[in-house]
């Protein structure tokens, strides 16, 4: 699937998303530092939560719990003003590598993602590229509407439908 | 009417899964076509075409019209709008997730460069 357009002039900042066969999400970008920085705004909870929900979307995090380490659990807590109740997403990390690699698990339902993270340094930047695999395809098509990640757009089309109706 | 619209992404996901169904889309794009036209196109059979574009009208991608003999398809416009559009959103949050991102690294490399600094001293 081809990139839209983008806001941002500068390519070295391009945000590349793409559905990849069946069950698969990729997203890349390259960032200006060596890798043991960026790593770091992965790994550590006070920094992870400053940019994992940008302010942008409208959600505030509540509560971030990051033990990374492999065997290691996560538990995010997140509200957005559309909803009563909180919602929590939590899973395992899979494998830690310091600097090089992170995979975790969502264990919200049965149908969560694996997500695969790698950091690739060359020349004091580094590549990210996050994967996400789903059990089914059905669930990666789902999840993009549905997940974490696409929690927020349809928040933003709920939004329109409550303003609609008042 | 949120419902909706996820049933409607499933079908047209689906629809899209097939490198066939995409090409009858990108041909479409281009100018209308027959069922016979595109089997010919794609050197399937008219079943097998019809099959797809079959799948492509469920998922409202294309909408088909029938004058005498020929059926005569054309893109769903519409509907690739929406897709398109949930791909746009889709980047649009994973960009602003990173550019929140490219703050916060750029903070952490000036503050390990002032860090440096001051051992050297």
């Amino acid at each position: 699937m081809p990139e839209g357009k983008e806001g941002n002039p500068a390519a070295m900042n391009r945000t590349g998303v793409e559905r990849e066969a069946d069950r698969e999400l990729v997203v890349t970008r390259t960032f200006n530092a060596p890798a043991h920085i960026v790593f770091e705004a992965w790994s550590k909870p006070e920094l992870f939560k400053r940019w994992w929900v940008p302010k942008s979307l409208g959600m505030s995090m509540l509560s971030c719990d990051m033990d990374v380490r492999t065997g290691g659990a996560y538990r995010f807590v997140f509200r957005h003003p559309a909803f009563d109740q909180p919602m929590a997403f939590f899973g395992t990390y899979r494998e830690v590598t310091p600097h090089k690699r992170l995979v975790w698990t969502n264990e919200e339902s049965d149908q969560g993602a694996v997500t695969t993270v790698t950091f690739e340094e060359n020349a004091g930047k580094t590549l990210v590229t996050l994967h996400e695999l789903y059990p089914t395809k059905a669930a990666r098509d789902e999840a993009l509407a549905g997940s974490a990640e696409g929690l927020p757009e349809q928040f933003a089309q709920l939004d329109e439908l409550l303003a609609g109706r008042s | 009417m949120v419902q909706y619209y996820e049933t409607r992404l499933d079908a047209s996901f689906a629809a899209l899964s097939d490198a066939t169904r995409r090409g009858v889309l990108e041909q479409l794009s281009r100018a209308d076509a027959s069922i016979t036209d595109l089997a010919g196109k794609f050197h399937m059979t008219l079943t097998g075409m019809k099959k797809h574009v079959g799948v492509l009208e469920r998922a409202a991608l294309v909408t088909t019209e029938k004058a005498g003999r020929v059926r005569t398809c054309r893109l769903g416009t519409r509907a690739l709008e929406e897709e398109a559009a949930w791909i746009e959103r889709h980047r649009q949050l994973w960009s602003a997730r990173f550019d929140a991102l490219d703050k916060i690294v750029e903070h952490l490399k000036c503050k390990e460069k002032a860090d440096a600094r001051r051992k050297r001293r």
